[in-house]
């Protein structure tokens, strides 16, 4: 019964965040850059301004809306690096096994040893801030989980039968491993996958928040953060807003991941943590 | 257990040498346009010197070279802006983040642990959803946005205690920045002592003590406590890690003169020597705390000695 309530909540949080994304224009009432007006600066939640404004006079919730699309890209699309470098390398180590192997299991150790969130730092300090370093930074960082998973999986699944039984009717290495490997290892990948993307969407925030994201003025919910602790005395409601869609949304992917994690690799429930 | 300590010390030695090839590299790749940023007019004469004033103009090799000299006698370097060795910039700087980092993991443990084991002794219970529910809404939230609000309650409307900074360092101006950066490993060890006590619950060896009349206290205190330590305890020391990670954002929210803070602001001013000495101490006091908790391990659960 649990196991339906998170695959639901969660569904619809992630759902409601990619929805308010793509119709951003449609949903924002004013334009998140260009419509600052003085006038209207620190104006508190209202009728007229939903969330409020901030010190340039601009529409917070018109802002939280297009921060959706930073957010979300980032979280998707750095993800999906990961998990494609993760399953690449993991797979082949674990198929092909010898100094491939040993050199991927290297990698992955060193990976380890870093914090995901430390190495993207460095990455962002030498591209310099803005989306595509974003994208590489966080889509480099975090694939040794996946890795490990898709090794573990290639290790165990390539005696079965099938898998020699392609052997024999002279298959590739190539075509077993995305034939019949990959097929059997997604269900655990794709929880992976899902936990990841919330990461993403909160070290994307941090590096914003930072000042290493997005660059101002486009909107990012880390880094509409970050300018509101400086007027968190005047105008304390500009914390409230980003940092509650980045809840919900993270929320969203946690519980989804959970739920799928029930679902598709079940083995795995004693285990959780 | 000598040689199970000499073996695991000596395999953390290329992962250790390997992070200093790839710190090294990846700040080498740029090395002209960080002077170039640096001089900002652009004159090619000044860009000149400051090359040879910090040894950019020699090639790569012959650096890295002199870096592990250096590095093996504890020099990090000179700073690019503040001309301070950095070895001096961090020893200054690493007391306040272990403080931070230690207060945050005695929070995360005292609340965490015993929240996962009421959970699990009592699965399904109105406890248990409600522990869950703070657990999973724990690691969904941004630190700093977490920091922000604590800030603005306890500083800004309670008065309670100070919203930043490090004060005299005593313990008001820790709190909040402990107990920001303490939510996201204090629900992670909630969730994975549940997890664990729950799987150890249905032991073989728990149904035997049961059988032969063991109280449910002792059962749980002699049989599931020592089992469930090996599981929190990797926790606990991977989650070492990612503290060194999440405090720099906790660090930089707080104006907290640790570690983290320094890094952040070396990136933002492109002072290269600054920020490859932070991130070494960060990734050598992570595995340093690896190696810690894997030794532990060796006392705890034997078994792990000589598998």
């Amino acid at each position: 019964m649990k196991l339906r309530a998170n695959l639901i909540i969660g569904g619809a949080l992630f759902a409601l965040a990619i929805f308010v994304g793509l119709l951003a224009p449609w949903l924002a009432h004013t334009d998140p850059v260009l419509d600052a007006n003085l006038m209207n600066a620190e104006e508190a939640p209202s009728w007229l301004w939903w969330f409020g404004t901030d010190g340039q006079g601009r529409d917070i919730y018109s802002r939280v809306v297009y921060g959706a699309r930073v957010s979300l890209t980032v979280g998707i699309v750095s993800q999906l690096i990961n998990s494609v470098i993760g399953v690449g390398l993991g797979l082949s180590a674990g198929y092909w096994g010898g100094w491939w192997d040993d050199v991927v299991n290297g990698l992955t150790n060193l990976m380890l040893a870093i914090p995901s969130l430390i190495f993207a730092l460095a990455i962002m300090a030498v591209l310099g801030p803005g989306l595509t370093s974003l994208l590489i930074a966080l889509g480099l960082t975090n694939w040794s989980f996946t890795c490990r998973i898709a090794r573990a999986s290639a290790l165990s699944l390539k005696s079965q039968g099938y898998v020699q039984a392609a052997t024999v009717l002279g298959y590739g290495d190539l075509r077993i491993m995305i034939t019949q490997l990959l097929p059997n290892m997604l269900g655990p990948i794709i929880v992976i996958g899902t936990l990841g993307m919330g990461s993403a969407v909160l070290s994307e925030a941090s590096l914003s928040f930072l000042g290493l994201g997005v660059r101002p003025p486009y909107p990012s919910w880390g880094s509409m953060l970050s300018e509101a602790r400086d007027q968190i005395t005047t105008a304390p409601w500009l914390s409230v807003f980003p940092g509650l869609a980045i809840f919900l949304t993270v929320l969203g992917l946690n519980l989804l991941g959970d739920g799928l994690r029930d679902i598709l690799d079940p083995q795995s429930r004693s285990r959780r943590t | 257990m000598l040689s199970f300590l000499i073996r695991r010390i000596l395999q953390t030695i290329p992962t250790v040498l390997a992070v200093v090839l790839l710190v090294f590299a990846l700040f080498s790749v740029v090395p002209g346009s960080i002077v170039s940023t640096m001089s900002d007019d652009g004159d090619p004469q000044v860009e000149a010197r400051m090359k040879t004033q910090l040894g950019l103009d020699q090639p790569v090799y012959v650096r890295f070279g002199s870096y592990i000299a250096n590095l093996a006698t504890g020099d990090f370097g000179t700073s690019f802006r503040t001309r301070e060795p950095v070895t001096t910039m961090i020893a200054k700087r690493t007391g306040p983040t272990l403080q931070l980092i230690f207060a945050a993991m005695a929070f995360a443990i005292v609340i965490g642990v015993p929240l996962g084991f009421i959970s699990a002794l009592r699965p399904g219970s109105i406890v248990d959803t409600a522990a869950m529910v703070v657990a999973v809404s724990g690691l969904s939230m941004a630190k700093f946005w977490l920091g922000l609000l604590l800030m603005y309650l306890f500083a800004l409307k309670l008065g309670w205690l100070p919203s930043f900074g490090y004060g005299d360092g005593g313990l008001k101006y820790l709190i909040l920045p402990a107990m920001t950066l303490g939510v996201s490993p204090m629900a992670l060890l909630a969730r994975t002592t549940r997890a664990a006590v729950l799987e150890i619950m249905t032991a073989d060896f728990v149904r035997t003590a049961r059988s032969k009349g063991m109280s449910e206290t002792r059962v749980v205190k002699w049989h599931v406590t020592r089992n469930a330590l090996v599981l929190i305890l990797t926790t606990t020391g991977l989650q070492f890690g990612a503290l060194m990670g999440q405090a720099v954002v906790v660090e930089k929210l707080f104006s907290w003169p640790g570690i983290g803070s320094l890094l952040v602001d070396s990136v933002l001013q492109r002072d290269i020597p600054a920020v490859q000495g932070s991130i070494l101490v960060v990734v050598l006091f992570f595995l340093a705390v690896n190696l810690l908790i894997d030794l532990l391990y060796g006392v705890i659960d034997p078994r792990i000695r000589y598998a």
